[in-house]
């Protein structure tokens, strides 16, 4: 890749990802900040797959923007948040003023330890799966022990998905019927 | 005699299909894909047979004849699994390593989850139009979540424990929710899924640091790496066995984790209510126990205060808040409560006399809580109500075999001798097990007997009502009682009876029934304690 297009990409997403936290952090109705996070998530896969880690940036994609948002979005309908201004109680001064401090403390730590040697323990193994993949490309290493060691536990998890499916049509359709009966009635 | 007769003939062929220890038995390599299908045999018969009986289910709209065509569907499908189950035991073959065990233990509590499993069915086809539940789904649910339950018994790996207990607990989930006129159903299927998600996220988290400690998800592995590396004070797997204790303690409602429980319970229809009591825990203690045994049996000591306390408490809470209970569905659920802390004492004495006795227990205690169950629903009017106890005042004068099966469920839950049936035995070996473990829990077996007697107040209660209370005039008339519900009904009972007059048959079978990491192990055999007593 061409080194000036390669730092365009890493400043545009780098930008774009500190900005829309900095979005979630300020915004006042919860399901609006949620949002801002997901395109929080969004940039850091793309900042994955600069690093040569595309399966991280899938997984990124699918569990986090995917899955544990949908989650976070259920607590905050279910708990019926959605109003502006519910929230701002839990956000004191002096909550805001420790993570501030914790921010400028972590973003410290991280300028010290660019010049600084990485931990022996920390490197690559000839072994690692890291090392295979960087070799075989994401995909095999991940693929194989999937469908052979851990063959049950997929079949399994197709099982599992198909009774959540089931269950959530099931659910769904008690509501119409129920509606049904109440206009029947 | 012909009754004697048969019991022992039965009790034979029982013997023969499951105890019978050949002398070479044949072992199974699970490396191998074929051999490892083979072993899942089962399980999936049952969880391809409930993928096609979902296909049956969805093809016609709701209605109370298509209900009952898939729920005789798919008692027949527990029916044939019952019959693999029966089949795979009788050839005794074992598998020493490999993420699933092929063991009696497996075998075993196979059986009693794939009983507790028919008997939820043949109940809710029967009592489900009553609440205006019609969907044929709900007896295909009922198979998904028993398909988890035998995972669960069979899973000698984290990851096959984590994906069974879920399989198990989406299924009821949903299954608590069904009633669709009631607010306390969708209370309960809320409540349910929230805390079940919850600890669900402890249990995982145990998993994970495990894993971070040890390098495996595989029981075997975990324990001899904690063994050989004595792991055992690494902070890691302290932490990690303390979240998976947590979590286990949610989902078999030990206290204090068991806040959930009643309010479940009591919501969820009431056949549900009977499969979450009995199969859902059994599964779930299968599992425990496995985990237990297999991975930590060198951190065992570090935990047996957690756990004894854990025992000691749910005995005591739930026997004493029981007691208060007016309402027979959420006295039950407090008794289940109560014997989740029996069970736990099997945890604490953690060897194969207690994984015998544990056994033997379950098959008692899923009889007696499904038997149970069956009364209060065939005696239940629609929408939940004449729950409660003082609408059983006088029942004896009505309806004599029922009350007299009631009673003997009572008796059993109690562990009163003859009349209690199997259920005496099952808490004696229960006892023994607690008293005979390399270092006696003479203690916990006192506070287990002084739990009894507090039980006796409430079961004895519902005793007394039915047999000495007038029947109050204005006392709903007893509905016949349909052909599914009168079967568990009384099949139960005989069983619970014919098992407590010629229990050792059965024992030699608990005895024999110990997981594979046990095999080999000496062990006294309880039979002979009893007879030498």
């Amino acid at each position: 890749m061409y080194p000036l297009f390669y730092s365009f990409c890493f400043y545009l997403f780098g930008l774009i990802a500190i900005a829309s936290a900095l979005a979630f952090v300020t915004r006042r109705s919860p399901v609006a900040a949620a949002l801002w996070l997901v395109n929080v998530l969004f940039c850091l896969a793309a900042l994955y797959v600069m690093l040569d880690a595309p399966f991280i940036a899938a997984v990124q994609v699918l569990v986090y923007a995917g899955a544990i948002m949908v989650v976070f979005l259920f607590v905050v309908m279910l708990l019926n948040l959605g109003l502006p201004g519910e929230l701002a109680d839990a956000r004191g001064l002096l909550a805001k003023i420790l993570a501030g401090l914790a921010g400028i403390v972590l973003l410290a730590k991280i300028m010290s330890s660019r010049t600084a040697v990485p931990i022996e323990s920390l490197m690559l193994r000839p072994d690692s799966l890291a090392t295979v993949a960087r070799i075989q490309g994401a995909v095999a290493p991940v693929a194989q022990p999937l469908f052979t060691e851990y063959l049950i536990a997929f079949e399994v998890t197709s099982i599992l998905l198909l009774v959540a499916a089931v269950g959530a049509v099931l659910i769904g359709r008690r509501r119409a019927a129920a509606v049904e009966g109440v206009g029947a009635g | 005699m012909l009754l004697l007769q048969s019991a022992l003939v039965q009790s034979a062929l029982v013997q023969a299909a499951l105890g019978a220890l050949p002398a070479a038995r044949p072992t199974w390599n699970l490396a191998l894909p074929g051999q490892l299908l083979g072993a899942l045999g089962p399980d999936l018969l049952l969880a391809g047979g409930a993928v096609l009986l979902l296909l049956v289910a969805v093809a016609r709209p709701e209605s109370d004849r298509h209900q009952r065509a898939v729920g005789w569907a798919s008692l027949g499908l527990v029916g044939l699994t019952i019959v693999a189950v029966v089949a795979y035991a009788s050839r005794g073959a074992l598998a020493t390593e490999g993420p699933i065990a092929v063991d009696t233990f497996r075998w075993a509590v196979d059986i009693v989850v794939l009983i507790g499993t028919g008997c939820t069915i043949a109940l809710s086809m029967e009592s489900n139009p009553l609440d205006g539940i019609l969907t044929a789904e709900s007896h295909v649910l009922v198979l998904f979540s028993a398909a988890g339950m035998l995972l669960l018994a069979a899973a000698r790996d984290l990851i096959l424990v984590f994906l069974g207990i879920e399989l198990m607990s989406v299924a009821v989930y949903i299954l608590s929710g069904l009633d669709r006129r009631s607010e306390r159903s969708a209370e309960a299927a809320l409540k349910y899924f929230l805390l079940g998600a919850f600890s669900t996220g402890f249990l995982l988290y145990g998993i994970a640091l495990v894993y971070g400690a040890t390098g495996s998800t595989n029981l075997a592995t975990i324990g001899e790496h904690v063994a050989r590396y004595s792991l055992m004070y690494n902070p890691m797997l302290v932490a990690g066995v303390a979240l998976l204790l947590i979590g286990f303690s949610f989902k078999v409602a030990a206290v204090p984790f068991h806040m959930w429980a009643p309010d479940v319970y009591e919501g969820a229809p009431t056949p549900i209510t009977a499969f979450m009591a009995a199969a859902v825990k059994v599964a779930a203690f299968a599992a425990f126990l496995r985990i237990w045994l297999d991975a930590f049996p060198t951190v065992a000591y570090q935990w047996h205060n957690a756990i004894w306390l854990l025992a000691v408490l749910t005995m005591l809470v739930g026997n004493v808040v029981a007691l208060r209970q007016r309402n027979l569905k959420r006295m039950l659920a407090y008794s289940s409560i109560a014997h989740a802390g029996y069970l736990l004492v099997t945890v604490v004495v953690a060897n194969s006399l207690g994984a015998s006795a544990f056994l033997f227990y379950l098959v008692a205690y899923t009889l007696a809580t499904m038997g149970a169950f069956a009364v209060v629903i065939a005696l239940g009017e629609p929408g939940e109500r004449n729950q409660e106890i003082a609408d059983y005042a006088g029942l004896w004068t009505v309806e004599p075999w029922l009350a007299a099966a009631m009673a003997v469920f009572m008796m059993a839950l109690l562990g009163f001798p003859i009349a209690g049936g199997m259920g005496f035995f099952a808490k004696w070996y229960v006892i023994d097990a607690a008293i005979h473990a390399p270092h006696p829990q003479t203690v916990l077996a006192v506070i287990l007997v002084l739990a009894s007697v507090i039980s006796c107040g409430y079961y004895l209660g519902v005793v007394l009502t039915m047999f000495m209370k007038p029947r109050p005039a204005n006392a709903p008339a007893v509905r016949p009682v349909p052909t599914g519900t009168f079967l568990v009904i009384y099949l139960s009972a005989f069983t619970l009876l014919l098992f407590g007059v010629l229990p050792n048959g059965f024992v030699q079978l608990a005895h024999d029934s110990v997981p594979i990491s046990m095999v080999g192990a000496p062990a006294r055999a309880p039979v002979a304690s009893a007879a030498s007593r």
